[in-house]
């Protein structure tokens, strides 16, 4: 087995609807997100999964320096940003894909598969 | 060594190499270990099969040969450490044993190839390489990219399927059509890059050609069921036939002004026989038109026999299957253009259309190729499919 990254990007900028077109259509991409969770779960892929508050809530440190400089704001502007993510445990990348694929119908967004290095 | 025997020697490598590799990859679930260990196998060979001559099982001895170099290599390098565990490719140490009707390496090694994860300049590259046996040099000249360029793409595709696990083994049942219809689209591209060669020297480059059809014809012999590979064995053939009376004084000739006696008829009728074995399988998609619309070409004696009534109805399936613009536009270009046919002709259509793969490959330019459009100039960055050529004339 291996872990893989499955990031979700969407707006940098979601409002209040979080992105989603409508009220009904983020309540509905929630309980789908939900399900899919608890498949994740059952099926034992589960590791981690969350999604994240708006990139303008982001502070990048650098601590290479003497003392840390802290900036306000993600380390990139851009418009794609990840808005939430699973970490999955999958026997090969078919098996990733496929969850990805799900997460994505889910959660109404693209979602990116990366590997992590060295966690065969 | 005589001239003859290294080129027996070659011979036999050309047509073990894959194999060679794919039981490679699969026993040591390691592409790069694999490749060294069947290059290590041929210098053994090269000096010793002119001295001792050519065992009687060439491809037995080459694996076996190599299978100990590989393992020389890992006890030496203590490759097997954790590290290099992690990098592994998801590999399968079970006893060869066959999985359902394919049990062949070089189908797993082909899937993995042609993965949709990789980018797709480089599924055509891995698979010359690992399955053709080409060196990087040859890949690169042939797509007119710089050995390095093509080495870092061969690389990068390799580190991606070792690190990201891209399985090997041959796709289960339910996505069957749709990864197939990848690997065709693969097989059809190096087809073309050889009979559509961009760059200077001859139009053709047989040894491209010559290669997708000797990979289609391996996955033909290991998935005989599957009728699009059928279609695009016999497509492939049918073109190739035609390949000497295409070009003259290295100029491509139309299809309507060939000499059909230097036409291929050994090929032809293999053609024939496949695009006949696809009508009764009955399972009509893409490839399998698109040979029956050039065994309409091929089934007409001179050109003013050709029957473009059905070359016009297949045309019509194939525009109702997958409605790209090039297919539109040379059917248009193929409508019947005078004279009537002077005897009744075999049926080379079978029943209405039901599309046998998922997605939609890239139109061949070897169907709606240019003749008489001017030959492309060399050009600097790959071309990637799909191919856009604008249609003319077939040749």
């Amino acid at each position: 087995m291996a872990l893989y990254l499955l990031s979700v990007h969407g707006p940098a900028k979601r409002g209040e609807l979080g992105g989603y077109a409508s009220t009904e259509e983020m309540e509905k991409a929630f309980a789908a997100t939900d399900a899919f969770n608890e498949t994740l779960k059952t099926d034992g892929y589960w590791v981690f999964a969350g999604g994240l508050k708006e990139a303008s809530t982001a502070t990048v440190v650098d601590g290479q320096g003497e003392s840390p400089v802290l900036t306000d704001g993600p380390y990139l502007e851009t418009k794609e940003v990840i808005g939430g993510f699973w970490i999955v445990d999958a026997p090969d990348l078919d098996v990733a894909l496929d969850l990805a694929a799900r997460g994505s119908t889910a959660c109404g967004g693209k979602v990116e598969v990366r590997p992590f290095e060295g966690a065969a | 060594m005589t001239r003859g025997e290294s080129t027996a020697v070659e011979r036999v490598f050309r047509e073990e190499y894959g194999r060679l590799v794919a039981s490679l990859v699969r026993r040591f679930g390691d592409i790069d270990l694999a490749e060294e260990a069947a290059s290590e196998a041929l210098v053994v060979a090269v000096e010793r099969w002119p001295r001792d001559g050519v065992p009687p099982n060439p491809g037995a001895w080459l694996t076996t040969t190599a299978a100990r170099r590989a393992i020389d290599r890992i006890r030496r390098e203590q490759r097997r450490d954790s590290k290099h565990q992690a990098a592994l490719v998801t590999f399968d140490d079970s006893p060869h044993e066959p999985t359902g009707a394919v049990e062949d390496d070089r189908l797993r090694l082909l899937f993995t190839c042609c993965h949709p994860a990789l980018a797709p300049d480089a599924r055509i590259a891995l698979t010359l390489k690992l399955l053709g046996g080409l060196t990087v040099a040859e890949i690169a000249h042939a797509f007119l990219v710089s050995e390095t360029t093509m080495a870092r793409r061969i690389t990068r595709a390799k580190t991606k399927i070792a690190a990201a696990r891209v399985p090997y083994r041959v796709p289960e049942t339910a996505d069957l059509p749709e990864r197939l219809g990848g690997v065709l689209t693969v097989l059809i591209l190096v087809f073309n890059e050889g009979y559509l060669a961009t760059g200077e020297g001859h139009p053709v480059r047989a040894e491209l050609t010559g290669e997708a059809i000797r990979l289609t014809r391996i996955l033909h012999h290991l998935l005989p069921d599957e009728p699009e590979v059928t279609g695009l064995l016999g497509l492939l053939l049918l073109i190739e036939a035609r390949r000497e009376a295409r070009v003259r004084h290295e100029q491509l000739v139309p299809l309507d002004q060939q000499d059909r006696a230097g036409w291929d008829r050994a090929l032809i009728r293999e053609g024939h026989g496949l695009v006949r074995e696809c009508l009764a399988i009955d399972r009509p998609g893409r490839f399998q038109i698109l040979a029956a619309i050039n065994a309409v070409h091929t089934d007409a004696p001179a050109a003013e026999d050709t029957d473009w009534g059905q070359i016009v109805a297949l045309y019509d399936r194939l525009t109702r299957l997958d409605p790209s613009p090039i297919v539109a536009s040379t059917e248009r270009s193929r409508s019947p253009n005078s004279t009537a046919r002077r005897s009744p002709s075999r049926s080379w259509i079978g029943s209405p259309c039901r599309s046998t793969t998922r997605g939609t490959p890239p139109a061949p330019t070897c169907c709606a190729g240019s003749a008489a459009a001017p030959r492309r100039g060399p050009r600097t960055t790959p071309r990637s499919p799909p191919p856009t050529t604008a249609p003319s004339a077939p040749t």
